[in-house]
């Protein structure tokens, strides 16, 4: 391990737990309007002061990295069993099925996934609570989010599928379940331990994306896109730097992320 | 020869300011859009303008005129000796030419729709050179005001609509770049002490729809007017140079929000009984604090609304209009004797089902997402729980207008003429603009009943008595009923450079140039 994943685990680490403790931290909550004070700045009550409305801005950038923290990563875990699913049987299968399952993929990565989100948004009902409203956002952030990690696990589990050890054991009567399971499921792991892992970054950017848009986690609940909507425009340079924590956190997070990620990218 | 030299001096000199999109026609009989409204009100000569101060109508082209009892005819006295940009001369024949090419159906022309009072056809009747008479088929309400809107286009010239009468004509045009206006040398116009107007040489107009691009470039003093700043960048360009930033006061703008009464809108019964109630609505409406909204929003720089006009319309604005009292007490005991009954935190109609609704506001406008948030933290006091949810222009078009798939909306309403007629299409049960319940094919309650009379009597009437105290009554009766809780009315903010002489930004549009030929630079 080097000193610099190391020090990426730790951040996350950290920053994990302080989410996780964010209702013993901020016990009032993300959705406090302080109407007198609003827009303050740093103070000994509201630690990163409060925003336009007067909620506490250390408050709801705690929540907000629990649920991006937590959400996104589900995402990814969703988006990437897709993907081997859909890839990895597609690559070990081979043929004509590996083919039309790389249409598939190619179809969808074809689709412009931000219109897409906007537009599914649109459909959907609109009276679901804030908490629905996010799970809803990052369950279409994993659902569209699986095609180019599909496309590496079917080149993979193709390559696996032609590959000496596995033509050996084909040739020694193994059934093609066990085959599966035991000679090159293990073989694809750290593929999707990688494609897990560079999930989670490309998620929360996602969630920001929409987030600044207006289209992502529904008021009051707050998320690193929602927060992210403070900086949005020159009047937002210069004064206030307290608000740019939710911009510094997410690079924090992501950086970490990607250093944690470079190795698991060697070892795949 | 002294003299002369300030009049020289001020004569020179070039304004800058944005268009935040491009003019989509010089003609200013097809002008629909603000870009080209705004290049219609710098080139455009016109008979009468509105003095955008005072707000009275005041003599341009027009020497003096006289609107007929039934306000079907209206007749001009022209000024004489007036040329076009290109010098072809200025009579009633090119007035003549403008009405009828402007009521041409064929034309389309957004300008001639106001003055559609009714089927048949509109006979101009050239007395003289210098006087002419225009006969509608049907009583115009506020005619004389119409004609602020109808620049005069040349009935002769080979230049077209680009031979004008207005302080600049058209001299360059760069597509999606900017566009040069030059000082008309034609105009007729003098100033008190006889020197020509426009002060100014020219006004070069960038097209610019970034508004972060719009102010560095103000700051960096490349432009020298801002029309309708928001609040934010107001107060950044306060804390530096508080001499530049205007507030005008309260708008004729208001932001507002309206329930779903639409009877086969796709909601459940007990919704539509509660959405169709007025003192529902009425409760909803005490239970927002507007003054929250307008200090933290628009941080200052609004006034809580108090109905459908704003106080800046000074004719029209009902002062017997009271702001509506913020009182989540009263509003709960209202819901209480409606039968409603707050358990537990959470408000529940007579058969127990929870007030929970959805209030739909465009993605992407902060101010919106903040008083629909603010609105949300207000209710939750009188247990209504409310979701709010934000959705792409489209799409919340499509289910205002199309679907009805929608509880309850917030949104913004422009206005730009201060004449209730221009709000017709709102007012009336069977327009498509009836927001809470389009096109009714006949009033559903007697309040919307008792609205389409009163609108039309001040339609069809020509007595500005009659007209006030009927729309007075429409105001009374929207306050009343709340089918839409207006909730506050933007202030109009703006900045002028400090080398600009001359500009006295008001709440009307164009807000900072309406007297643009008075307007010089230091």
């Amino acid at each position: 391990m080097t000193i610099w994943r190391g020090m990426a685990c730790a951040v996350l680490v950290l920053v994990v737990c302080l989410s996780l403790f964010a209702s013993w931290l901020a016990p009032d909550g993300y959705a406090k309007q302080y109407r007198e004070v609003a827009d303050a700045p740093p103070s000994a009550t509201h630690w990163l002061g409060t925003d336009e409305i007067g909620r506490d801005r250390f408050a709801r950038v705690l929540y907000g990295t629990r649920i991006s923290l937590l959400l996104a990563p589900a995402a990814a875990l969703l988006s990437t069993l897709m993907a081997a699913l859909i890839g990895g049987l597609a690559g070990y299968v081979g043929g004509a099925w590996a083919r039309i399952a790389m249409a598939i993929t190619d179809l969808f990565l074809s689709l412009p996934w931000l219109f897409l989100l906007i537009t599914v948004r649109a459909l959907l009902p609109l009276n679901v609570s804030p908490l629905v409203s996010v799970l809803v956002t990052f369950l279409m952030l994993g659902l569209l989010g699986w095609t180019a990690a599909a496309r590496v696990l079917c080149t993979t589990a193709g390559t696996l599928r032609g590959s000496d050890f596995v033509r050996q054991a084909r040739a020694s009567g193994i059934s093609p379940t066990r085959l599966f399971w035991i000679h090159v499921a293990p073989n694809l792991k750290p593929v999707l331990y990688a494609q897990f892992w560079i999930s989670i970054p490309v998620f929360i950017l996602s969630e920001a994306n929409l987030g600044i848009l207006g289209l992502g986690v529904a008021e009051p609940m707050p998320s690193w896109g929602s927060l992210l909507r403070e900086l949005e425009g020159l009047v937002s340079i210069g004064e206030q730097p307290w608000k740019f924590v939710s911009l510094l956190l997410l690079v924090i997070v992501v950086t970490s992320f990607q250093l944690v990620l470079s190795q698991e990218e060697a070892a795949a | 020869m002294l003299g002369l030299l300030p009049a020289l001096a001020a004569a020179q000199g070039e304004l800058r300011f944005c268009l935040r999109s491009e003019p989509k026609t010089f003609d200013p009989l097809k002008v629909e859009d603000d870009a080209s409204v705004a290049v219609r009100y710098l080139t455009g000569g016109v008979l009468v303008r509105m003095n955008r101060q005072t707000q009275a109508l005041e003599p341009e082209l027009a020497q003096s005129w006289k609107v007929s009892k039934d306000g079907k005819q209206i007749t001009f006295k022209l000024r004489s000796g007036i040329s076009f940009s290109d010098g072809t001369p200025f009579s009633a024949e090119d007035v003549a030419y403008t009405v009828r090419q402007m009521m041409d159906p064929a034309l389309h022309s957004p300008t001639g729709d106001a003055f559609r009072s009714g089927p048949g056809n509109v006979e101009t009747k050239i007395i003289s050179p210098t006087q002419i008479s225009i006969t509608f088929p049907a009583s115009v309400a506020g005619l004389d005001r119409q004609f602020d809107q109808v620049a005069i286009v040349s009935a002769h010239s080979p230049k077209k609509e680009m031979a004008v009468l207005g302080p600049f004509m058209v001299a360059e045009y760069k597509s999606g770049a900017s566009l040069l206006l030059k000082r008309n040398p034609n105009y007729w116009k003098t100033d008190a002490q006889g020197r020509k107007l426009p002060y100014l040489d020219s006004i070069k107009l960038d097209i610019q729809p970034n508004r972060d691009v719009e102010m560095l470039r103000f700051k960096r003093n490349e432009l020298d007017l801002i029309n309708s700043l928001d609040s934010e960048y107001f107060d950044k360009l306060a804390t530096t140079a508080p001499q530049v930033v205007h507030d005008a006061g309260p708008s004729l703008d208001s932001e507002q929000m309206w329930f779903n009464e639409v009877a086969k809108a796709p909601l459940p019964p007990y919704k539509k009984a509660w959405f169709r109630s007025a003192a529902f609505r009425r409760a909803v409406s005490q239970a927002i604090n507007r003054d929250d909204m307008a200090r933290l929003v628009f941080r200052g720089h609004a006034q809580p609304a108090m109905g459908p006009f704003s106080p800046a319309n000074k004719f029209w604005f009902d002062a017997k209009l009271k702001p509506i009292a913020y009182s989540p007490d009263a509003a709960l005991k209202s819901l209480q004797s409606e039968g409603f009954r707050f358990e537990n935190g959470t408000l529940k109609d007579k058969d127990g089902n929870p007030v929970v609704f959805s209030i739909i506001t465009n993605s992407g406008n902060k101010y919106r997402e903040r008083m629909a948030t603010m609105i949300q933290d207000d209710l939750q006091k009188i247990g209504i729980h409310i979701n709010v949810v934000t959705l792409d222009f489209p799409s919340l078009i499509e289910r205002m207008t199309q679907s009805f798939d929608y509880e309850a909306i917030l949104l913004g309403l422009t206005n730009v003429g201060l004449d209730p007629n221009e709000e017709m299409n709102v007012w009336l049960s069977s327009s498509e603009n009836h927001q809470w319940n389009p096109k009714e094919p006949a009033p559903e309650t007697t309040w919307e009943a008792e609205i389409d009379r009163l609108m039309r009597l001040q339609a069809s009437s020509a007595d500005p008595k009659k007209r006030k105290e009927a729309f007075d009554r429409v105001q009374e009766i929207v306050v009343e009923q709340s089918p839409f809780i207006f909730l506050v009315n933007r202030n109009a903010l703006s900045a002028v450079a400090q080398d600009v002489q001359g500009a006295a930004p008001v709440i009307l549009v164009p807000q900072t140039y309406w007297n643009v030929e008075r307007i010089s630079l230091k």
